[in-house]
């Protein structure tokens, strides 16, 4: 039923956007150890990265990227690790926020985050069919009572999405009200995203199948004012739509659930700054509804025609209400063209 | 504190056994009228223990006080639960099955389940997108980033959808091939289901809005004289999760857990469910694909009109499902006679009591 997936097909992709990485390569060692991995310095970051040795780590900067030639993808700030999903040669990719740290379970024990999302991509997706007992195939769990045998083979899972414990990953709206709440329950279930069921992908705890998902995993919507917090961006929420309505289509899972992470909470405080500008509080209201609407074509076969044909219908219809729309569309062919040219290998 | 909606809930217990179980829901269910549907042998007495205000039913009241539409009750299923659904006068229902106990939660504190599924009927649910952090309304939790704001004020909230602790609720294939299997996970969530998605709804540990769904919680024919058995419930949760999706309400599932016990019989199992099994996937596709018609705006219409889909689509698998379909009228038929005045409106609103 599961997947044979060896550690060497994985690469772990750090997006560095603070200079001293010390603290969080220590407490991740015992996971990341065994592991290639890949760090992308954040191209306005100008400090230089202090990384602990005992990795095997290639670190990429602003200069790396210049193999890319002119293009229209802003690599900056949290976009800057999907340089690393296009340098990878790996067939799956787990991908952290440098402020995470590995969480504690119900039990006292330490999460080994990396695992858990191996273990979401090894099992098959169950998305036609709500399970109530969540992720079917987990040690002491099954499909209940009037799930249809037809459906319990599932899908081949494309995409693990974690969560986060202590600092959530609110909009900053919710930052500034919430000020002081803090997420402690930890919620023990993985569980399949359903068809045709939309969510947002919260870039900060996330793995993939690099090699079939890849062309649909790109930084395409930049807020104009775009900063450095998680809130300042909608990049990877965008993404996941993107990504969820491709394997709805293609007939590929999603998962969302285990692993947490700890999130650090030095940011929380500033969240006030941003809301003067954040032009988030209404996008999503324009994106949602085209995400749910949104049809491929049954010619699409691929995740590569699917974001053609995604690209186009975005640059069609949501285009004209704004122009971060347009650009997005842009930034989505641009990367079809980026991985085919640099990201298509893996080894 | 007082009991919250003391007064305007009712918990319905099918039996044919006795109600012994009672006795360890008391400190959670005493404040609360009862009403007993005594399936089997009506000349049996069953003993509810002392103290709890209740009306009991046997099948001589059913036949009684619905006449010819009787023949939409079960006899010798636990699907008979839903005459209780049926002549309660309350808004909320709440129904268990009587070999479910208190459960404790990870901390070793019993769990008070009726007080959780009244917290999940009460708050909103998020249909529309799935919130990653499960329920934003639960202390601690919020919508996450991404979210949209235009969201967030939710949809009314028709169905809270319990869980089971130590003997889940598995087919008889996967009792006879797993039965030492227990389930020992306490997922510590609530979250909603989404909008056009199906479910196979337990019911062991489940509360509605009556107002809002009552009307589709029809648990079909099943048990005596009948090809099919333990599909009762599965059968209310595929119209119910048609209809609330159809008319903007939400289904929740998750939390409260309560305690199951007993683990029945699993060659009378496969032998119960063992046309259904090979129905269910002509059943779920056919459930996927419904759709009602924009004028139908009471759970009624949407009954009704779903009920001549499912004899025009399903009664070509089996003549069982034509008689289903018939049956499904009569149960409209009786739920207003019951109920007259009473029409929950598509926003949820309900009109007149």
């Amino acid at each position: 039923m599961s997947l044979e997936i060896q550690d060497s097909e994985f690469d772990i992709v750090i997006a560095a956007l603070q200079p001293n990485l010390t603290t969080f390569f220590e407490a991740w060692r015992p996971f990341f150890s065994r592991f290639h991995i890949i760090v992308v310095k954040d191209p306005d970051l100008d400090e230089e990265l202090q990384i602990p040795t005992g990795f095997d780590v290639k670190v990429y900067t602003k200069s790396d990227m210049g193999v890319l030639g002119d293009t229209s993808i802003n690599f900056s700030g949290h976009s800057c690790r999907y340089f690393g999903y296009l340098v990878s040669r790996k067939k799956y990719v787990i991908s952290i926020d440098d402020n995470c740290l590995p969480a504690k379970d119900n039990g006292g024990l330490i999460v080994d985050a990396v695992s858990q999302h191996m273990s979401n991509l090894k099992t098959p997706a169950t998305p036609f069919f709500f399970n109530t007992l969540y992720d079917p195939f987990r040690k002491g769990a099954d499909f209940v009572r009037g799930y249809p045998f037809s459906l319990r083979e599932g899908v081949e899972c494309m995409l693990s999405c974690g969560l986060w414990l202590h600092n959530a990953d609110y909009d900053p709206m919710t930052h500034v009200v919430k000020r002081n709440q803090r997420n402690t329950t930890y919620v023990d279930a993985v569980m399949t995203v359903p068809l045709g069921a939309m969510m947002p992908v919260s870039g900060i705890n996330v793995a993939f199948n690099r090699e079939v998902l890849g062309p649909v995993m790109f930084p395409g919507l930049r807020l104009r004012k775009d900063g450095k917090h998680r809130w300042d961006t909608l990049e990877d929420i965008w993404n996941g739509l993107c990504a969820k309505v491709v394997c709805d289509r293609l007939g590929y899972g999603v998962k969302t659930g285990l692993p947490y992470v700890i999130r650090s909470d030095v940011e929380a405080g500033q969240a006030l700054e941003s809301l003067k500008e954040w032009e988030g509080v209404k996008v999503m209201d324009d994106v949602l509804p085209f995400f749910q609407s949104v049809k491929l074509s049954t010619t699409a076969t691929t995740v590569e025609d699917c974001v053609k044909e995604l690209a186009s219908i975005v640059k069609e219809k949501l285009g004209p209400q704004n122009a971060i729309f347009a650009r997005a569309a842009d930034a989505m062919e641009e990367w079809t063209k980026l991985w085919e040219s640099h990201g298509a290998q893996s080894s | 504190m007082a009991p919250q909606l003391k007064d305007e809930l009712d918990i319905v217990i099918p039996t044919i056994r006795n109600l012994d179980f009672l006795e360890m829901w008391r400190p959670f269910f005493l404040p609360y009228h009862l009403i007993i549907v005594q399936d089997g042998d009506p000349s049996k007495t069953i003993k509810v223990p002392e103290g709890f205000d209740y009306e009991l039913y046997n099948r001589n009241d059913i036949n009684r006080i619905l006449g010819p539409r009787a023949s939409c009750i079960s006899f010798k299923d636990s699907a008979c639960r839903c005459f209780g659904y049926m002549v309660s006068k309350k808004k909320y229902i709440y129904t268990i099955d009587d070999d479910c106990f208190v459960a404790k939660d990870p901390s070793g504190k019993d769990i008070d389940a009726l007080a959780q599924h009244i917290k999940n009927l009460l708050c909103p649910s998020t249909p529309l997108f799935f919130n990653t952090l499960y329920d934003p309304f639960a202390d601690g939790a919020d919508f996450v980033r991404g979210y949209p704001f235009s969201l967030r004020e939710g949809v009314p909230t028709a169905v809270s959808h319990g869980l089971w602790l130590n003997i889940p609720d598995y087919d008889a294939p996967t009792q006879l091939v797993k039965p030492r299997e227990r389930n020992s996970r306490y997922v510590d969530a609530v979250m909603t289901i989404p909008k056009g998605t199906l479910f196979p709804m337990c019911g062991m540990n489940l509360a509605f809005d009556r107002d809002l769904i009552g009307p589709a919680m029809y648990f079909g024919l099943m048990g005596d004289g009948q090809p099919i058995g333990r599909y009762d419930d599965m059968w209310a949760g595929w119209c119910i999760k048609v209809i609330c999706d159809h008319l903007g309400l939400g289904v929740k599932t998750g939390l409260p857990y309560i305690w199951h016990s007993k683990a029945s019989n699993p060659f009378v199992n496969l032998k119960k469910e063992y046309n259904g099994i090979f129905w269910q996937e002509d059943i779920i596709p056919f459930f996927q694909a419904v759709t009602l018609p924009k004028d139908c705006d009471t759970v009624q219409k949407c009954y009704v009109a779903l009920s001549q889909q499912v004899k025009d689509k399903l009664g070509k698998v089996d003549p069982y499902f034509t008689k289903l379909a018939d049956a499904m009228v009569t149960w409209i038929d009786a739920w207003d006679t019951l109920n007259p005045g009473s029409k929950a409106t598509a926003n949820g609103i309900a009109k007149g009591k």
